[in-house]
């Protein structure tokens, strides 16, 4: 649980931050979004006290983020950047070591974890750990740089734009690679993204953030349904708003009872997906089988449609 | 390292340890550059004392120029240092534009004759390159590396010791190269205030017009300083991992 209480970051005679209060659930995905220049980054930054706190402050779990040296701090929160930071002169596995070795992990210890995190991040320990991050793709690397962040299982992760420098295939990727992980480790994650689809994709809540100050923060449908900010609607977008609520809602959410002879989907496949299936195969109806071939039940076009609207 | 050129350098280190240890071998060689039947080889000391006791004169000045020049690069790259970045630059450029044999003759009055002026000088003269080079190898290291290494809870010393020294390493290592190699051949002139060294042969070569010693003391000077080069090459080849900093 992060307690953020009315944080201001000045510098000179700007604000940066401006009064900002929220509380991130433990075990949860936090997007904060704005555009460049709102903020965003140095709230994050403020949260492992990369960047010191004009006035407020941040708890974790309950206790203040000052209690300790920052040092100390950053190496209980994982934090993971855009073009990644990993050190070019050390090995995959040395990269990934860096914060057990300054915790004084055994190296039995630190070598288990290594090869579980390579393992996680589907890397070939044989192949990789000894290898130098030039020798790697981007891809690559980006994952190194998430298992890095993880490896002295931080309860925290913070993520500053982590995916931008990133293809969309690998960003696709690298998107289910961090939800998995979320649910794995159940680690409590906030992300700095600019871009939309990302922050619906993964988070449970978003914090939508401009000059410094925080418009909404609350969960992506709240967002689209009851904006609470003109620009908040700019930033979720117009255009749609109808297709972006069908996203957030999964077939297996909301099937009915009944078989359809139409096409078969999976049940965490996104209303929308499924919508996108019936206008391409012309059905009215798909069926959503489970991953083992069980029927869950069927979806309707209209009641698909009946969940686009607020 | 192609293998003709490694033939190479092999065949220069032995012809200047042999030239060193049985120079008298090599007098008919040398015979033709005298007049008057004045000696071929330098006679008036042993060369190979004297060319290690250059050699010996030039690390250390090295070893002093490194541990301040480098000392003064982190200690302007630390955000409380960072104001004593022109008064150290400005005083290692004085020590690089005062030439040698002025600092010479400044020191000797100080600390009288022998070696003490000449490692004065030399220290001096070697701090530019170091210090450059230290300052551009810390100040290139990329912003998204230091982050991380702060972001991940480093300490400013961990950070120091073990992101931005290895990384600053390449270039401070080619700093104290160009420093070793052009302090060989500076070092001759510690001959005029009584430092053992080659000096010494060259300048007997001037006083006696013998062309024979004159380029006995620098042929073995130039041989020294392009196998101290190539020695330093094959170190930091040794000492570094291939590194892609794009």
């Amino acid at each position: 649980m992060i307690t953020v209480e009315s944080l201001t970051k000045c510098y000179g005679g700007a604000t940066v931050v401006d009064g900002v209060s929220l509380a991130i659930e433990r075990n949860s995905i936090t997007a904060i979004v704005g555009t460049s220049g709102s903020g965003k980054s140095t709230l994050l930054r403020m949260i492992n006290r990369l960047v010191e706190p004009t006035s407020g402050r941040v708890l974790l779990d309950g206790h203040d983020t000052r209690d300790e040296p920052a040092y100390l701090l950053r190496r209980r929160i994982g934090y993971v950047i855009q073009g990644n930071g990993l050190f070019p002169h050390r090995t995959v596995a040395e990269n990934i070591a860096t914060v057990p070795r300054l915790l004084g992990w055994d190296a039995r210890r630190i070598e288990a974890r290594v090869r579980e995190l390579l393992e996680v991040f589907s890397l070939d320990p044989a192949t990789y750990a000894q290898a130098l991050p030039y020798q790697l793709s981007g891809g690559q690397q980006q994952r190194v740089g998430v298992a890095r962040a993880l490896a002295a299982e931080p309860a925290v992760l913070l993520m500053d734009e982590p995916f931008g420098a990133l293809d969309p295939i690998i960003r696709t990727k690298a998107q289910e690679d961090l939800l998995d992980i979320q649910r794995r480790f159940a680690t409590t994650v906030v992300l700095v993204t600019h871009d939309m689809d990302e922050a619906f994709r993964l988070a449970d809540h978003v914090a939508v953030m401009s000059g410094g100050r925080l418009l909404q923060y609350d969960r992506p449908a709240v967002l689209l349904t009851r904006p609470a900010d003109p620009f908040v609607s700019r930033m979720t977008g117009l255009a749609d708003r109808a297709m972006r609520l069908l996203s957030l809602v999964t077939a297996g959410e909301v099937a009915l009872p009944g078989a359809s002879d139409g096409p078969a989907v999976a049940p965490t496949a996104s209303l929308r997906d499924v919508l996108s299936e019936l206008l391409w195969c012309g059905a009215d109806s798909a069926r959503v089988v489970d991953a083992d071939g069980k029927p869950r039940g069927r979806l309707t076009v209209a009641a698909i449609l009946a969940h686009g609207r607020p | 390292m192609p293998r003709a050129a490694t033939v190479l350098r092999l065949g220069a280190l032995a012809l200047l340890v042999v030239f060193l240890v049985r120079p008298q071998s090599f007098a008919p060689l040398f015979a033709p550059l005298t007049q008057y039947g004045a000696p071929p080889i330098y006679d008036q000391g042993n060369l190979l004392q004297l060319a290690l006791a250059q050699l010996g004169t030039v690390c250390l000045a090295a070893a002093a120029s490194t541990l301040v020049a480098v000392a003064l690069g982190i200690l302007v790259t630390r955000p409380s240092g960072a104001q004593f970045l022109p008064l150290s630059r400005t005083l290692v450029n004085i020590g690089q534009t005062f030439p040698p044999v002025a600092v010479l003759a400044v020191a000797v009055p100080l600390v009288g004759f022998g070696e003490k002026p000449t490692l004065i000088a030399l220290f001096a003269y070697g701090l530019l390159p170091i210090f450059e080079n230290t300052l551009v190898g810390i100040r290139t290291c990329p912003p998204a590396v230091l982050e991380a290494a702060s972001g991940m809870g480093m300490s400013a010393r961990q950070r120091l010791l073990s992101v931005e020294l290895p990384l600053a390493m390449p270039l401070i290592l080619e700093g104290i190269r160009l420093s070793l190699v052009i302090n060989v051949g500076t070092a001759t002139i510690g001959s005029t205030v009584a430092a053992k060294g080659l000096g010494e042969v060259i300048i007997a070569g001037l006083l006696s017009s013998n062309t024979a010693f004159i380029l006995q003391g620098g042929l073995v000077t130039g041989l020294m300083a392009i196998l101290l080069y190539d020695g330093m090459v094959a170190l930091e080849r040794r000492l570094l991992r291939p590194v892609a900093l794009d």
